[in-house]
């Protein structure tokens, strides 16, 4: 465990006598270890050890007052799956929807900030910022009564004929916002947003302002710049922001628990009340092993498809 | 400018000048909808603020009144748990911050075996829904029998927010010269001195990045600390149960005191950064 490690950048050697030279490499080899031990070690007892644990008890039998048993009892994940299937569908819908207009509201933002804001740009990034350090569940709370039933948006919704349109699409019902998919899936997409548009920016801003001048040179229209310049230079903002926004979407139960009714359950509304309040712990654990394997397998298949095709 | 021209180009085609003026700037009018939407549930709460609200409930605008920035205390454990709350973040931004730079550094700048495995173990954290890791840590502390409260709560917040401060710090160290600290010991500074004169503040701002986003990480987070608090009650966790119970008008006084500090504190971020700009061009 020894022989491979040398320094990252060339240590420049002190000049100290010969002697010294040559007992200080042996010390030095293992500095890293010790700087890496006791947080690594934090992150295996407190992060690592307990997905195992996880795992161990999603296999387990038994009753809160017997005590629980491994049994390797796989069937406690068909069950888990086949009875909370719906909540899963819903779930990833309503992160993919939030992750979509996270990125189709974050996109002219992330643009406005890197390349229009010139002297604001500051003011803008604040603002952009500022937000985060308020609780997110006051602000969340504020969407209740953004959208309250009687409210001034539901009003202006239902006089432009949109919620007509809406219900017809199953995303509101009747007369109000609150309590529907609508309600939740405009949350998520708030909640999520900055961590749309912060890696959005860092590529965009990185992209040389040259070039857009190149293609207007080249007789290019701004939406041909755009579609065969900026959007594909930005691409890898665009995988982060996605894998930033879809992942914690998928896991919330917030804003489905505030903004949303019984009907709007997500899983980790179903994993929460199972750990917290059904107390069945082998099927919380089993849910969120589901939970953790869909969302790898979708975030490898993404990052695989994004890695070939758009980022090359 | 080219971009100009073309632009140009493409308006004169289109014979309305109000069209036009919308198509030079749609990604603007665009963008800046987007900062309204980020905005606008925090002037509610602004407003709210100074709502005297008829029953438990402060959804709906009644009268103006200042009741309740003058007694913000004035709610049973609200202040409590808002103490709380500052005394975690505070501990486990310690924690993290100190736990996080060295492995940071030892990431940055050694070669070793375990490299690779150490970043996945790093990088796993943030790409966990929260939900799992809470699930998961509050079921070892279940079966190894610890009592849930602050110490099981500063553990989990430590432990969440270690990645985040070793990213940042990493990134800082990464793109930092080496000859830097070459030269300092070529003008015969021992190693601590080079340490605590030359790459300890030039780590610094990167450090600084991480401390704060652990804190508010730390501050804010209601998932985690929910399955690992047993019966203690964080801020987040009051916000929440006061949600089902009928929110206090407090509430909003802290969201919104909290919202002009963070932005206070980035605005003097923002000027220090910017005299240090200019003292170093002069």
């Amino acid at each position: 465990m020894t022989t491979t490690e040398t320094p990252a950048p060339p240590d420049g050697q002190a000049g100290a006598a010969p002697l010294e030279v040559r007992k200080t490499p042996a010390r030095k080899r293992l500095v890293p270890y010790w700087l890496l031990l006791p947080g690594i070690l934090w992150l295996i007892v407190f992060f690592a050890a307990p997905l195992v644990y996880q795992a161990s008890t999603s296999i387990q039998t038994g009753s809160l007052e017997e005590g629980f048993k491994v049994t390797w009892h796989f069937a406690t994940y068909w069950d888990a799956l086949g009875e909370y299937w719906p909540q899963f569908v819903r779930s990833v819908g309503y992160a993919a929807v939030a992750t979509a207009l996270c990125l189709l509201l974050g996109y002219p933002l992330a643009y406005l900030i890197a390349f229009k804001a010139g002297r604001w740009r500051n003011v803008v990034m604040i603002l952009v910022i500022a937000p985060f350090f308020t609780s997110f569940l006051i602000r969340t709370l504020a969407w209740k009564t953004i959208l309250a039933d009687g409210g001034p948006v539901v009003g202006l919704l239902n006089a432009l004929h949109v919620l007509d349109v809406t219900s017809w699409l199953g995303l509101t019902e009747g007369q109000r916002v609150l309590a529907t998919p609508l309600a939740v899936v405009c949350g998520l997409t708030y909640n999520f947003l900055p961590f749309m548009v912060l890696p959005l920016y860092s590529s965009l801003e990185r992209i040389d302002p040259r070039l857009h001048e190149a293609a207007g040179d080249l007789y290019a229209r701004p939406s041909t710049t755009f579609r065969r310049v900026t959007f594909p230079l930005s691409m890898p903002g665009v995988v982060a922001g996605t894998l930033l926004t879809f992942i914690p979407a998928a896991g919330d139960y917030i804003n489905a628990e505030l903004l949303g009714s019984t009907d709007q359950k997500m899983i980790g509304n179903v994993i929460q009340s199972q750990f917290l309040r059904v107390l069945d712990y082998p099927t919380a654990a089993a849910l969120s092993f589901l939970l953790m394997a869909a969302i790898l397998a979708m975030v490898t298949l993404y990052i695989r498809k994004s890695g070939t095709e758009d980022l090359v | 400018m080219a971009v100009h021209e073309t632009t140009r180009a493409a308006a004169a085609r289109t014979p309305n000048r109000g069209l036009r003026w919308l198509r030079r700037h749609i990604i603007t009018i665009a963008g800046l909808c987007t900062l309204g939407y980020l905005i606008l549930p925090n002037l509610v709460v602004m407003v709210f603020s100074f709502n005297k609200p008829n029953g438990r409930f402060n959804y709906q605008w009644q009268r103006f009144s200042t009741d309740a920035w003058s007694d913000p205390c004035g709610v049973a454990d609200l202040c409590g748990s808002l103490g709380l709350s500052l005394q975690i973040a505070l501990w486990a931004t310690v924690g993290a911050t100190v736990l996080g730079t060295m492995i940071a550094f030892a990431l940055a700048r050694y070669r070793f075996r375990a490299r690779s495995g150490v970043n996945t173990l790093i990088f796993l954290p943030m790409a966990m829904p929260e939900v799992v890791m809470a699930a998961s840590l509050a079921t070892l502390f279940l079966n190894m029998g610890i009592q849930f409260g602050f110490w099981t709560i500063l553990i989990a917040h430590i432990m969440f927010c270690l990645s985040f401060v070793v990213t940042a710090v990493k990134a800082r160290v990464m793109s930092m010269d080496p000859r830097l600290e070459q030269a300092a010991q070529d003008l015969y500074a021992s190693p601590v001195q080079t340490f605590l004169r030359v790459t300890l503040p030039i780590a610094a701002p990167g450090i600084a990045a991480g401390a704060l986003l652990s804190f508010a990480l730390s501050f804010d987070d209601f998932i985690i600390t929910n399955f690992n608090a047993g019966s203690t009650v964080t801020f987040p966790m009051f916000v929440w149960g006061s949600a089902q119970r009928g929110t206090p008008v407090q509430i909003n006084v802290i969201g919104t005191a909290m919202f002009l500090v963070a932005v206070l504190c980035v605005v003097m971020g923002q000027l220090a950064g910017a005299r240090r700009k200019r003292s170093k061009r002069s």
